[in-house]
């Protein structure tokens, strides 16, 4: 995110405040009682008690092979960093080992440390894990803000090195042209703050796993309405050191204290260098500027400011911020797998002993295959974009589907099996037909031969792909709804919003309750957009 | 089940507090250069043992009121009773 921050400035910010809270609120408020009240495990079995078998099938099947490689996809950007910042050089010249292992050996070890906690402690230590390094990312951090914030004369003197649009969030947004991240309001509120927000968080895997861990209805609700007040701080944090970054007056990078090689030759702009080839040299656009590495932007800084000692701090919040999304794919693929593909297709009616181990063998297995995953990213670098790019395809429709299978009663198990498949599909032939200004027809669009539309930037087609792929399965799934057999109302008691008991609230304090909770999130987001303006 | 979040994020803190502070009193001025003269070693590793001890003490004093409200973690085992 630090990396946008530079790139695009505090819009990014977007990402959170239109492209999170607002979602996370719905969940807390709309959502978790569904969540809560059909005990079920993981979001496919929700697919399955609402709909029917092969909706859930076709969820588990996408689901599992998503999570595999998202969680591999983590350990190759992992262990690119550590290569790319020679943190790990100096023991190995010790080891006497050669430094080509040092991608190898940070794949295997940090495979290892999750493969252990995972196994030892489940699905809690998965979540135990998640908030220890929340906390570890603010204390590594955080002081970085504070050292960059002083150094560039706070806020106010970034606001003066830096255009307009970089610290004002709303700036130029009524056209595409004139603000940073190319795509106009409507875009930005429809694309990102409704498909693909409330797409990934109403059915993110790890807010039905919290609904399952929680102890109560309320606790279920809660716990999404409070998580959204640090994603409220959280732009600070990562977008201030990227912004920082980009402000300073361009400079040789610092050597690591641990490093005896010179990072990247000073091509960049302030601390961020620019991308290489495989010659060395640095890369350039197509008006011979070179391309910034903006992923790169926090690495850079924690060299730049911290000294020995809270460097290391610096760096361990680093992979700390790495290693949950791990942890947090891998459990969900163990769980889905055993759940929703081996108990259901493969071997069904077994003791729960042969489940619990199955489920173990399959944190083993998931864990080999991001690592088989990881690799094969090494090998095709654009085998990532083209991923990223299928899984936007399947998970931009799911909301449509979501939506109305808890406020519609009549929403059938074929209407969302074709929803589905047509919102995929949808998707794939916009993106297929439109590109972004500048790229070449291939991973980034364009490849059904003729190119329709040309879009300012590649988050506004990205952004209009998932609002056609989410229209076209909402629409898909009534019509097919409406001439199929519907399913007896009696089954549908706690799945769907109209035939579910409001849960009572009687005996909870006022900031306890949700409404109100979710209500003091929205008007403080609202706040700050008003500031930051 | 159901240790206390508050326990294991206080007692990472302090170990982590102490050993920033207490490097930051060893060490030597000159290391702080890039830190714009600040011994943020010192500094920072006193604000996280601050925020780690208070941590360990609220946690600890949940416990023993047998309190079960903070984010706390109950694994549950799934029941296979409708298969």
């Amino acid at each position: 995110m630090a990396a946008s921050g530079a790139k695009y400035g505090i819009a990014t910010s977007h990402f959170y405040w239109i492209g999170a809270i607002p979602a996370m609120v719905f969940v807390g408020i709309f959502m978790m009682p569904f969540y809560y009240g059909s005990r079920a495990r993981s979001v496919p079995e929700y697919l399955r008690l609402r709909f029917d078998e092969k909706t859930r099938g076709l969820n588990a099947i996408s689901f599992a092979i998503m999570t595999v490689f998202s969680s591999g996809i983590s350990m190759y950007a992992m262990a690119r960093l550590i290569q790319t910042l020679h943190i790990l050089d100096v023991p190995f010249q010790r080891m006497s080992i050669s430094s080509q292992w040092i991608f190898d050996v940070s794949i295997l070890f940090s495979a290892l440390v999750v493969l252990a906690y995972i196994l030892l402690g489940g699905l809690s230590s998965a979540i135990y894990n998640e908030v220890l390094q929340f906390f570890l990312i603010v204390a590594g951090f955080l002081p970085l803000v504070w050292l960059g914030l002083k150094n560039v004369g706070g806020w106010h003197g970034l606001t003066e090195k830096l255009p307009r649009t970089y610290t004002h969030s709303w700036a130029g947004m009524t056209n595409p042209n004139t603000n940073p991240l190319g795509v106009e309001w409507f875009g930005l509120v429809m694309g990102l703050g409704f498909v693909l927000s409330f797409g990934y968080w109403c059915t993110d895997f790890l807010v039905v796993q919290r609904a399952m861990a929680a102890d109560s209805m309320s606790a279920a609700r809660r716990t999404p309405l409070i998580a959204a007040i640090p994603k409220m701080f959280f732009p600070f944090l990562v977008i201030l050191p990227g912004l920082i970054a980009i402000a300073l007056p361009t400079q040789l990078p610092p050597v690591a204290s641990t490093a005896a090689v010179q990072l990247v030759p000073s091509t960049g702009e302030g601390l961020i260098p620019a991308k290489m080839d495989e010659t060395g040299q640095p890369k350039l656009d197509k008006n011979g500027k070179p391309v910034l590495d903006y992923d790169l932007a926090i690495p850079n800084m924690l060299l730049h400011y911290f000294p020995t000692g809270i460097l290391g701090l610096g760096l361990t919040a680093l992979l700390a911020s790495f290693m949950s999304g791990m942890a947090g794919n891998v459990t969900a693929f163990n769980t889905v797998w055993t759940y929703d593909i081996y108990q259901s297709y493969i071997r069904p009616n077994a003791s729960d002993a042969h489940y619990l181990f199955m489920g173990r063998l399959a944190t083993v297995f998931g864990i080999a295959l991001s690592i088989m995953a990881a690799y094969v990213a090494t090998r095709f670098n654009n085998i990532l974009d083209m991923l990223q790019l299928v899984f936007a395809f399947v998970n931009a429709p799911l909301f449509a589907t979501f939506l109305l299978g808890m406020f519609w009663k009549r929403a059938t198990g074929h209407g969302a099996f074709s929803g589905l498949i047509s919102g995929t599909a949808a998707a794939a032939l916009h993106h297929g037909l439109t590109l972004s200004a500048g790229a070449v027809p291939g991973v980034k669009g364009g490849w059904l031969g003729s190119v329709l539309h040309v879009y300012p930037s590649e988050m506004a087609q990205n952004f209009w792909t998932a609002i056609w792929a989410w229209t076209t399965c909402f629409v898909v799934t009534i019509l097919v709804s409406l001439v199929t057999k519907p399913r007896d109302e009696r089954d549908l008691v706690g799945l769907v919003h109209s035939l579910t008991p409001r849960p009572s609230e009687e005996n909870v304090p006022w900031f306890k309750r949700p409404a109100i909770l979710g209500a003091l999130v929205l008007a403080m987001t609202l706040l700050l957009n008003l500031v930051f303006w | 089940m159901g240790l206390d979040i508050r326990l294991p994020i206080g007692g990472l803190f302090t170990v982590l507090g102490l050993l920033l502070a207490g490097y930051g009193l060893v060490s030597e001025k000159a290391l702080y250069e890039r830190s714009l003269g600040i011994n943020v070693n010192l500094e920072w590793g006193l604000v996280m043992l601050i925020f780690g001890v208070i941590m360990v003490v609220l946690g600890r004093r949940g416990a023993g009121k047998g309190e079960t409200g903070r984010p706390q973690v109950t694994q549950q085992r799934p029941d296979s009773s409708h298969h």
